[in-house]
């Protein structure tokens, strides 16, 4: 009996998420390093907690970014290295279902992990309980997006054998537009203001790449593989 | 129906940056065929077999699968052809069961009893339950023949499936091949040795 393309999807997702439950080290790694960089921030700065709430959408924003880079190199690499996505090509599955369920395992691995610990390190900023729901949501808007961009990145530089800078670069520019209207959106929670209008854009975005870079990433992995 | 599983290859012309690779190479293969690729290194053997997979394209000539070119219905030909590089494409923290399960469920809806069939099969049903990377590489290349084995395609496409077999692996890979062969399947094998089966093999040679 053939496969139909959800299974197929459902059978990907499972995939990656029993490889990334058994390798703990890289799942921990972007959080440990979300943890770590925003607590140097009062250390190094000053512990005041007008100073640090002012600056917590920013740092916030900023290590997401960063922890989100971290992991991304590794979407497609590991199956390219081991083989595995030469058989994924070649399973009478549509490639653009695949690179969608391998990125959104990632992002549940990735962004969905970050969002939930987000509260955690808010916490520490001084960034009051009532802009918890307007943070979470902009970071979970923003690190899906983030997973969609990296996927093109990751589909671009899957060949080379150290791809990493160069995703960087890649991603980078293309995030700068998250960062701005994500920071913005937790400001004004923060400041018990309206976050209206930057959700708006963050979920335009967010909506903007989930139609889209599949088909980029999609086109960016056959050109490099064959 | 089976007489129309007929793989064939077109003057296939492939240039690697300056170098030319594939120098109009062309070949037929029908059910319960087989057809022996070799050469020396860097000859292209490897090269051949990813443009007959539909994974390179080449810059010139025609791969068909039953009459048609292969980019006109890549789903249908992929779920025609089970392919093995010379990597076992085998997730590491996965256990051999885990792989099969995935690799062999994107084709076709399977079971796990018959994947441990296909594990017995090839000799590694005790690996069933452990993870890839505890493995030995003959037991890894053991377990990708059992993904071919399961996949149930009728053109197998093997890259090197002798390496780091011992005797009895490289025995039971023969009785396995003819098996696929009288059941009308067909095959097309890169390796360096020769291969002894039970029957006339034909030969491509590819580099001189």
């Amino acid at each position: 009996m053939s496969v139909g393309l959800w299974r197929a999807m459902g059978l990907v997702l499972r995939r990656d998420l029993a490889l990334s439950l058994r390798r703990l080290d890289q799942l921990v790694q972007p959080l440990v390093f979300f943890l770590i960089v925003t607590t140097l921030f009062p250390l190094s700065l000053s512990p005041e907690s007008s100073l640090l709430r002012q600056m917590a959408p920013g740092v916030l924003w900023v290590a997401a970014l960063l922890a989100a880079l971290l992991s991304m190199d590794g979407l497609f690499r590991g199956d390219a290295e081991d083989g595995t996505l030469e058989q994924l090509l070649l399973s009478g599955q549509s490639l653009g279902g695949i690179v969608i369920a391998k990125t959104f395992a990632h992002w549940l691995v990735s962004g969905a992990a970050l969002v939930l610990i987000s509260p955690l390190v808010a916490t520490a900023l001084g960034v009051p309980v009532a802009a918890f729901p307007v943070m979470m949501l902009s970071l979970g808007l923003g690190t899906l997006t983030l997973s969609w961009l990296g996927a093109i990145g990751a589909g671009l530089t899957v060949g080379l054998r150290r791809g990493s800078v160069l995703l960087s670069l890649i991603v980078l520019p293309l995030a700068m537009p998250l960062l701005i209207f994500g920071a913005n959106a937790t400001d004004r929670a923060i400041g018990g203001e309206s976050a209206t209008g930057a959700l708006y854009f963050l979920g335009s975005l967010c909506l903007f790449t989930t139609t889209l870079a599949p088909l980029a990433a999609t086109a960016a992995l056959r050109i490099t593989l064959e | 129906m089976i007489s129309l599983e007929r793989l064939a290859v077109d003057d296939i012309h492939v240039w690697r940056g300056d170098r030319h690779v594939l120098k109009g190479v062309s070949l037929q293969l029908g059910p319960g065929e087989l057809l022996h690729v070799w050469g020396p290194n860097g000859a292209g053997k490897s090269t051949l077999l990813r443009v007959i997979c539909g994974l390179l394209r080449p810059e010139q000539g025609w791969v068909r699968w039953a009459g048609e070119p292969i980019a006109d219905d890549p789903a249908a030909y992929q779920l025609a052809l089970a392919y093995a590089s010379h990597e076992p494409a085998l997730k590491a923290d996965l256990t051999a069961l885990e792989n099969l399960r995935f690799a062999v469920g994107l084709k076709r809806r399977v079971a796990d009893t018959e994947l441990r069939a296909a594990l017995g099969q090839t000799g590694v049903a005790a690996c069933a339950d452990l993870p890839a990377r505890v493995l030995s590489a003959g037991q890894r290349r053991r377990v990708a023949l059992a993904r071919v084995l399961a996949v149930r395609a009728s053109l197998w496409l093997l890259d090197e499936p002798y390496t780091n077999l011992d005797a009895s692996g490289a025995e039971l890979l023969s009785r396995l091949l003819e098996q696929h062969l009288d059941g009308g399947g067909s095959a097309l094998i890169v390796a360096h040795q020769t291969l002894v089966l039970g029957r006339p093999v034909r030969r491509l040679e590819l580099g001189s």
